[in-house]
């Protein structure tokens, strides 16, 4: 009778620690998320793309000319030439309006907006 | 050639523009008339300028060769390239060196500018210069670009050379792009400009090549360089001004005063014309028409006062 309050009480602990485990976990953020943009007919599209902090942004070009993605005051690394079927990422870290241009056809502007707290 | 052009600018402006259009303006006695793309020569008055002999000297102009580039508008565009160069070295005189302005590869790879500095060593002539298009300075400023084909540049790519009295100069109009604008020379390269004419005589004729036209064709596909404008007044005062561009794919020209500006053929592919198409985007033409779209440019110079003579050849011919 005494091993088995034992194993009992023993069993309850175990089952306590793991649901104390179990709402940490619940705690913790959700994944993060990404956005998709399309470079297309010498447009970013769409044009303004609003995002929380943390958010992965892909750009694709689908133009049989190459683009950049490129900040317009340096805050985020360029892209590099993508050629038609290339996919340029970034995650934003920061709050913040980022402003970026392609540096072949200037004419083609688009803008990152970014909420929330840094880190959050 | 002085009636003409009065006769040109009493014209309505849309008609005028249709004109100049049409019309590549030449040296004395020579009218170069525009019929189905292709430039032909129609003799005014006495004596033709035509002749191969006839020229003090003559160069080439290629441009817009985009190396790497290889979807529906034109799958082979190196194919066309040594077509482009096979017209070249068919010419009834070699010419004494080329120019091209640029876009000479598709995205600024190493191995796209090899490709082409090899296919440019078959051109039978005494040298080559080059200036870049954006094609040729995306991520490096042209590192690539210079390091191949900015011989004789003092590293920022302008340069300008003499050759039989003619002064030519190579402007560099495709770095530091800023959003939203069109391209732009800079300070730096307008200071020199003014001080490399200073102490020439105005009757000097002068060659200025960029790849980005330096007037505005069209604005809102950035197709001009902003800071043109000033550019022009360091030019004014000479007798003969030839500007010669690249970057639309396709023949624009427009008179100035003395300054006669022309935008020149690929030999990749067709862009639409201005405003014609939602976006400047490589252009697919029907089957058997590419070459008619690209071409080559001979420029003869003939020991007169006035404009050069300029003769457009597109592959249609070949």
């Amino acid at each position: 009778m005494r091993k088995n309050l034992f194993g009992y009480l023993f069993l309850a602990g175990l089952t306590v620690a793991a649901l104390a485990a179990g709402t940490v976990k619940a705690a913790d953020t959700p994944a993060p998320a990404t956005v998709q943009a399309n470079i297309t007919s010498y447009k970013f599209d769409p044009g303004v793309i609003t995002v929380a902090v943390g958010t992965t942004v892909t750009w694709t070009n689908d133009d049989d000319v190459p683009h950049t993605v490129t900040s317009t005051d340096k805050h985020f690394k360029s892209s590099g030439a993508l050629d038609k079927g290339d996919s340029y990422s970034f995650t934003f870290t920061a709050p913040g309006t980022y402003p970026y241009y392609c540096t072949v056809h200037p004419f083609m502007t688009g803008k990152v907006i970014v909420q929330g707290t840094s880190g959050g | 050639m002085r009636d003409i052009d009065k006769r040109d600018e009493g014209n309505h402006d849309k008609e005028r523009r249709k004109l100049l259009k049409c019309m590549a303006w030449a040296g004395g006695g020579v009218l170069w008339a525009m019929k189905g793309g292709v430039l032909q020569a129609q003799t005014l008055g006495a004596g033709s300028l035509a002749a191969a002999g006839s020229a003090d000297f003559s160069f080439v102009q290629i441009s817009d060769s985009h190396v790497g580039f290889h979807l529906e508008a034109n799958p082979d565009v190196l194919g066309t390239l040594h077509e482009a160069i096979g017209h070249i070295n068919a010419l009834p005189a070699a010419p004494a060196f080329v120019l091209h302005t640029g876009d000479v590869s598709h995205l600024s790879k190493p191995e796209q500018f090899d490709t082409a500095q090899q296919a440019f060593k078959s051109i039978k002539t005494d040298g080559m210069f080059f200036t870049p298009g954006e094609h040729d300075t995306i991520g490096d400023d042209g590192a690539e670009f210079f390091n191949r084909f900015g011989k004789g540049s003092s590293g920022k790519g302008y340069h300008s050379f003499d050759y039989r009295g003619t002064h030519f100069i190579g402007l560099v109009n495709v770095i530091n792009f800023k959003q939203g604008a069109m391209s732009e020379l800079g300070d730096e390269q307008l200071e020199w400009v003014e001080k490399d004419l200073k102490h020439l005589p105005s009757s000097t004729p002068i060659v200025v090549y960029a790849h980005i036209p330096l007037w505005t064709v069209y604005q809102p596909w950035g197709w001009g360089t902003d800071d043109a404008p000033r550019l022009y007044t360091y030019l004014k005062r000479f007798g003969s001004v030839t500007v010669l561009n690249g970057h639309i794919h396709q023949i624009q020209q427009k008179v100035e005063g003395n300054m006669t500006f022309y935008t020149a053929r690929g030999t990749a592919y067709p862009q639409p014309q201005p405003g014609a198409a939602p976006n400047p985007g490589p252009l697919t033409v029907p089957a058997g028409q590419l070459g008619s779209y690209l071409g080559i440019r001979e420029i003869r110079h003939v020991d007169v006062k006035g404009p050069l003579a300029v003769t457009d050849t597109s592959l249609a011919l070949g």
